[in-house]
């Protein structure tokens, strides 16, 4: 069967059935090689599909907001209402409860526009034509996590000063024999572990779920197309519908990254904030 | 001298990471039993109990992803 590609769109077709791969002679099992991706758009190596989505889903989200924030009535519409509802997803439900009345409002922006820009590349990996999610090439998770790492230590200092890594490195009241064990524990715990699994967190669930995504398809496909036999045909159907639940699945992963990413930062800035430890 | 019977081949991390994944599973197992618990004594704080309970399933969670990220790694 081969590789199917579309006519001037270089993407991969998800199901890759090069056969002979092994002494098997069969099915090449997704690895992460399917991860990889060199060029195909006629610029530079870089410029390769996870590049080119996460571009499409920064114009996306700004688009979108830009076309939801124009021509606002008191009275808002179907389409007004969905955005508020998104907007106060994030407003209430992110923003105020975690940083609290008194500076919520400065990190909204923010907040919302990291919701919509990962669930945007999230949903991507579960979109036909597209097929990929951005944050599954771990670059693109790190992108985002030094952003947040900037943003909550900078906020920490601009409302401290110094003080912030003293609140942050010690809980108020410990005895000074275990400063030496706390301070190592708390700077590991806070400026490296944080955003260490943060961009972890995000990377590999995308990941994961996109491998067992193509383990159910490519297996399926292979079972049900190549194979001989009629078991092996009807465990490929049976793979390939189930790989419509392991893709609701995904759908609940995806959306509930997006939210964890952004509650997490919200956290993190919250917690630099906070007057004591 | 000849082998025989099946050859079992792969990668030794897989069995890592799968016995790593064991203690976060019955962590985020605990996690949504006591929300579960929490909702059926007092219906009104789910949304409440469920907020925290995201955080604490992440918190939890990333050392599944780090083993699964070590497991390629390493």
């Amino acid at each position: 069967m081969g590789g199917l590609t579309v006519p001037g769109v270089p993407m991969r077709f998800p199901v890759p059935m090069e056969t002979g791969h092994g002494e098997e002679g069969g099915w090449h099992t997704p690895s992460l090689e399917d991860f990889e991706f060199v060029g195909g758009f006629g610029g530079p190596d870089w410029v390769n599909k996870p590049f080119i989505q996460a571009v499409l889903a920064a114009v996306i989200v700004i688009v979108l907001w830009l076309l939801a924030s124009r021509r606002l009535k008191v009275v808002p519409g179907k389409l007004q209402f969905l955005n508020e509802y998104f907007y106060n997803f994030i407003r209430n439900g992110v923003a105020l409860e975690v940083l609290g009345q008194h500076d919520f409002r400065r990190y909204v922006p923010y907040l919302v526009g990291l919701f919509s820009f990962i669930w945007v590349n999230n949903l991507m990996g579960l979109f036909p034509l597209l097929m990929f999610p951005t944050f599954s090439n771990i670059g693109y998770a790190w992108g985002l996590v030094i952003l947040t790492y900037v943003i909550y230590n900078v906020a920490g200092v601009a409302r401290h000063g110094m003080k912030y890594f003293k609140n942050s490195l010690l809980p108020a009241g410990v005895p000074w024999p275990l400063w030496f064990v706390i301070i190592p524990i708390e700077f590991l715990s806070n400026f490296v572990i944080r955003p260490l699994t943060l961009g972890l967190r995000l990377f590999g669930n995308l990941l994961a779920g996109h491998l067992v995504v193509l383990v159910f398809v490519t297996g399926g496909a292979y079972l049900l197309f190549q194979a001989d036999g009629v078991i092996n045909k009807v465990a490929g159907g049976a793979s390939l519908v189930f790989s419509f639940a392991i893709f609701a699945l995904e759908l609940l992963v995806s959306s509930l990254q997006a939210y964890i990413f952004t509650v997490l930062t919200a956290q993190y800035v919250a917690s630099s904030l906070a007057e004591d430890h | 001298m000849e082998t025989t019977g099946p050859i079992i081949e792969g990668s030794l991390n897989l069995i890592g990471y799968g016995l790593a994944v064991i203690g976060s599973g019955i962590g985020v197992g605990l996690i949504f039993a006591s929300v579960i618990q929490g909702t059926a004594r007092q219906p009104e704080a789910r949304g409440a109990m469920m907020g925290t309970a995201w955080i604490g399933f992440a918190v939890v969670e990333a050392l599944a992803i780090l083993a699964l990220a070590f497991s390629f790694v390493l």
